[in-house]
């Protein structure tokens, strides 16, 4: 017999084991406010540099005068965009994970990646061909309204907080497919200030 | 049913027993290594563990190969739920009563 047990103790062990064996709770805000910061260079530099402003759903080089860019060049800055953004996340969460004696490699994150790699890479996909058909301006429509899609798949896995990020994605999405010649701008509200916003929220409420 | 006074189950006691029955209540199913990351044993202490609970038929196997290599996976069953509810409310019928005595 143990009469001495805490059951005040045993709910805190069984509430921390479900939350552990359910959540991926090692995601770290400072990746989120990086990422923002990426996206909102790689879309300056698109714009200031290379000259990006797709003010039409098709564009074709020899009818539509509205940007002189090279393709090749802006999927090459959203690529390494992209690039950075996902090493930073994996290096912060690596670090967050070891914190707090978790693997960063576990049950809950395989099951989170999982879970946002379908919507992502069917809408990755997608905007590749749209791509190569020339329909430029649905990238910044598509890449935001899939990758709400897969942020509100992903919130059931981690914090709550990545739902309600996914819901914004998907909103400006939607109006980004409305007015596409503010496309751009669309883009880097949420890649970019949504992303640090939601970053800075993480920080000051699970990491301070 | 070996249920001491309080109502708490016996097979709960373990702190690891509890935990598996935690996990396994909010997931659907577990394999034995995600059990052992998460719960921090090592293999024999998890394995006997989990014969144990298994023996209360509280949790149930499932055995399969991931290419050549066998996988095991463990879920809840219908008693098991309703053991660990169960002793979620003789945990709260506790605290209660011990606020209460407080008071």
């Amino acid at each position: 017999m143990k009469e001495d047990r805490d059951p005040i103790r045993d709910i805190t062990d069984i509430r921390s084991m479900m939350e552990r064996s359910t959540k991926f709770l090692s995601l770290s805000g400072w990746a989120g406010v990086l990422a923002g910061i990426y996206a909102l260079s790689g879309a300056f530099i698109a714009y200031r540099f290379l000259g990006f402003e797709p003010g039409e759903y098709i564009y074709d080089p020899l009818y539509t005068d509205g940007g002189t860019f090279n393709l090749m060049h802006i999927v090459f800055v959203a690529l390494v965009v992209l690039v950075l953004a996902v090493i930073t996340a994996v290096f912060f969460s690596y670090k967050k994970a070891g914190k707090r004696g978790e693997k960063l490699w576990n049950a809950t994150s395989r099951r989170l990646l999982a879970n946002m790699a379908v919507p992502l890479v069917s809408g990755g996909v997608l905007v590749l061909i749209f791509i190569s058909k020339g329909f430029i301006g649905f990238m910044a429509p598509l890449t935001l309204i899939f990758y709400g899609l897969a942020l509100y798949n992903a919130g059931r896995f981690t914090f709550e907080a990545v739902k309600y990020l996914g819901l914004i994605q998907i909103c400006l999405g939607l109006l980004a497919s409305c007015f596409v010649e503010y496309g751009l701008l669309f883009w880097s509200l949420g890649f970019g200030v949504a992303h640090i916003v939601y970053g800075i929220y993480i920080y000051y409420r699970f990491e301070k | 049913m070996k249920i001491s006074v309080n109502g708490l189950h016996k097979a709960f006691e373990s702190r690891i027993r509890l935990g598996i029955m935690s996990a396994l209540a909010v997931n659907e199913k577990f394999d034995f290594n995600s059990l052992k990351e998460f719960l921090e044993v090592t293999d024999g202490n998890l394995a006997s563990h989990l014969k144990a609970l298994e023996k209360e038929k509280f949790i149930d196997v499932e055995k399969s190969f991931v290419g050549r290599k066998p996988n095991t996976t463990y879920f809840m069953t219908e008693a098991g739920k309703k053991a660990f509810d169960d002793h979620l409310n003789a945990l709260e019928i506790l605290i209660n009563s011990r606020n209460r005595n407080k008071n």
